[in-house]
């Protein structure tokens, strides 16, 4: 069992014992390494014309396939329902090792996403496939447990061998402006996670403004995660491209002020391959091709693998296809 | 006194219940016998084709569960709406040179065929499906089942009774149509999109794309999630294009483009027979 650091943070003084969450720091977060970070406000308009010419792009041929088999390899296939058993699990685990029994050709996807009760039934099936076993923790999607059942639910599904883990911030503190809260939290968990890596999920659609996106991006990453996430796909308003494009920057700015690199996980909604080429084309010119490997980029879907596949099919046969042609999940 | 400006309409094609101009931005002119401009048409790309077949596609189920009484109701209100809309088919047949007493005769025949087929809903099964006598303690029936997502070629003349003769039918069991209207008669088929889209048809059961049909058919025959082609439209194809239909083994129709009979709606569909124990 971790507890929560007792040193001062980098946030200035530490409450360790917070129940309630009250307004108090000013937002100015420093990094890992000890910068003092700045975080800029968001032109809104600009940001939206700008996350809008990404989907303009035109991709034929070669480039669909090249687009095709980076965007499969970046899948974290998930499953978060509530009726998951262990053999939808076991099924969902042999479609991200290989997505398409029948063309070899379609690279397995970079992991799967489960809740942390079946993180053993995803380890069994993907040992040895080099596909890694994601598990939202922390009382996902609300995040509306104490820090300690929190931490251990985390350590649970690291010790069963998750080898990444999903958590949600504490929206109420973060909108309350308790800062130092939510850091010190983020802080702890990624602690808990031990070697495997953090994604902080910030659910976008709760936060109300890019400001305060771009305000909890630098946040997290400060306070130590692997990978911002945009959302939990339980709430109304899921990754969009302008929110993906807030949190790019940030993470933009983030390495050119620290020089710490930080990855980003799009996540619901995300359901047509069209979709997943212009998060692509957007993660390329906001943070360059360095990004565009499933080490620093993932999207997190489940029907996006099939329209995918059935983009392949359309490439190899030269006919349009359809959801027969697919598994069903 | 200010003299009106025209208000000319824009004839788009009909996907998904809604009416985009095609994805290409794509147009051909329709003219009139004189040689004059009537309007420009959207001409479809095989893109909309394939949105069009993604629309039909997800709204096949949900037609296909509706009840046969309901479907008929909703049938029905496409022949009422039409009858609403009289005047402006016959119209539209005029201004592309059909004589008024023939278009009129056109209009009415198309609206009662219409409720004819309308009537047929929950009718059809007791003419195509059987009670078959087996050796053995069994019920054996077979009944007719919609085939699926069904691609139409509407018949180039007579382009509105033509194309609703196709058409209603193939919605009488429950299947959902992609229909292409060529270049023939566009201006009667995107009025009969608009009867459609106010008639309580769920958007998606038909979907209408007018433009060149010789471009579009070979991907409509090749698409693997069409389930059935109706060719009454293009009677003189060569081998090597239908070819194409025989990749996931379509259903392809012929028929007679003016022809009202419960066999047409049979045509549609797929028959499957179930076995059931004779209880004690």
């Amino acid at each position: 069992m971790v507890t929560p650091p007792s040193r001062p943070g980098r946030l200035g003084e530490v409450k360790t014992e917070v129940a309630t969450p009250t307004a108090s720091a000013v937002f100015a977060p420093r990094s890992r390494s000890g910068v003092a970070l700045r975080v800029t406000p968001v032109d809104e308009v600009g940001l939206e014309a700008r996350a809008k010419t990404f989907t303009t792009r035109s991709i034929k041929t070669s480039s669909k396939r090249a687009a095709i088999d980076l965007a499969v390899s970046c899948i974290d296939l998930t499953t978060l329902e509530g009726m998951d058993t262990p053999g939808k699990v076991a099924a969902l685990c042999r479609k991200a090792v290989r997505p398409d029994p029948s063309n070899p050709a379609v690279p397995s996807v970079a992991a799967v996403c489960v809740y942390p009760q079946l993180v053993p039934v995803a380890v069994t099936h993907t040992n040895g496939t080099g596909v890694h076993v994601a598990s939202v923790a922390g009382a996902f999607p609300s995040g509306q447990s104490s820090l300690a059942v929190r931490i251990a639910d985390i350590e649970q599904a690291v010790a069963d061998g998750a080898d990444e883990i999903d958590i949600v911030i504490s929206r109420g503190a973060f909108l309350a402006g308790d800062y130092n809260y939510v850091f010190n939290e983020i802080e702890a968990q990624k602690v808990a996670c031990g070697p495997a890596h953090l994604k902080v999920i910030l659910e976008t659609g709760e936060l109300g403004s890019y400001d305060q996106i771009r305000k909890a991006s630098m946040l997290a990453m400060a306070a130590g995660a692997d990978f911002i996430k945009t959302s939990t796909g339980k709430v109304a308003h899921n990754s969009s491209m302008p929110v993906a494009l807030c949190m790019a920057e940030a993470i933009r700015d983030y390495a050119e002020q620290t020089g710490e690199i930080v990855g980003l996980k799009v996540a619901g909604g995300i359901r047509t391959a069209k979709q997943a080429w212009h998060y692509l084309v957007l993660i390329a010119e906001t943070l360059g091709t360095q990004w565009l490997t499933p080490d620093l980029f993932r999207i997190g879907a489940s029907s996006l693998l099939n329209d995918l596949l059935l983009q392949v099919q359309k490439l190899d046969t030269g006919r349009y296809s359809g959801p027969n042609y697919v598994s069903v999940d | 006194m200010n003299e009106r400006l025209d208000v000319q309409k824009t004839y788009k094609l009909f996907i998904g219940g809604a009416f985009p101009r095609s994805e290409s931005g794509r147009t051909f002119a329709v003219h009139a016998p004189d040689g004059s401009l009537i309007a420009n048409v959207a001409s479809a790309s095989r893109k909309d084709l394939r949105d069009a077949v993604v629309a039909a596609r997800s709204a096949q189920t949900g037609w296909a569960a509706r009840t046969a009484y309901n479907r008929g109701q909703i049938l029905y209100r496409v022949a009422e709406v039409m009858e609403g809309r009289r005047t402006q088919f016959v119209e539209e047949l005029c201004r592309c040179g059909v004589k008024a007493a023939t278009a009129e005769l056109e209009v009415d025949r198309a609206i009662d065929r219409w409720v004819w087929y309308a009537g047929w809903c929950d009718k059809f099964h007791h003419i195509a499906g059987t009670v078959n006598s087996v050796a053995g303690p069994y019920f054996n029936f077979t009944t007719p089942e919609p085939t699926g997502v069904v691609g139409i070629l509407a018949p180039e003349k007579p382009g509105l009774l033509g194309l609703v003769s196709r058409l209603a039918p193939a919605l009488v069991s429950g299947n959902t149509a992609v229909v292409l209207t060529g270049e023939a008669s566009p201006l009667t088929a995107v009025s009969m999109a608009e009867v459609v889209a106010t008639s309580d048809v769920p958007g998606g059961v038909v979907n209408i794309l007018t433009g060149a049909t010789h471009e579009l058919l070979p991907w409509l025959l090749g698409h693997r999630d069409v389930n059935a082609v109706d060719l009454t439209g293009a009677p003189d194809l060569e081998a090597s294009v239908v070819a194409e239909a025989a990749d996931n083994v379509k259903r392809l129709i012929r028929g007679e483009p003016d022809d009202q009979s419960p066999y047409v709606i049979a045509d549609f569909c797929e028959m499957k027979t179930v076995w059931h124990p004779i209880g004690r």
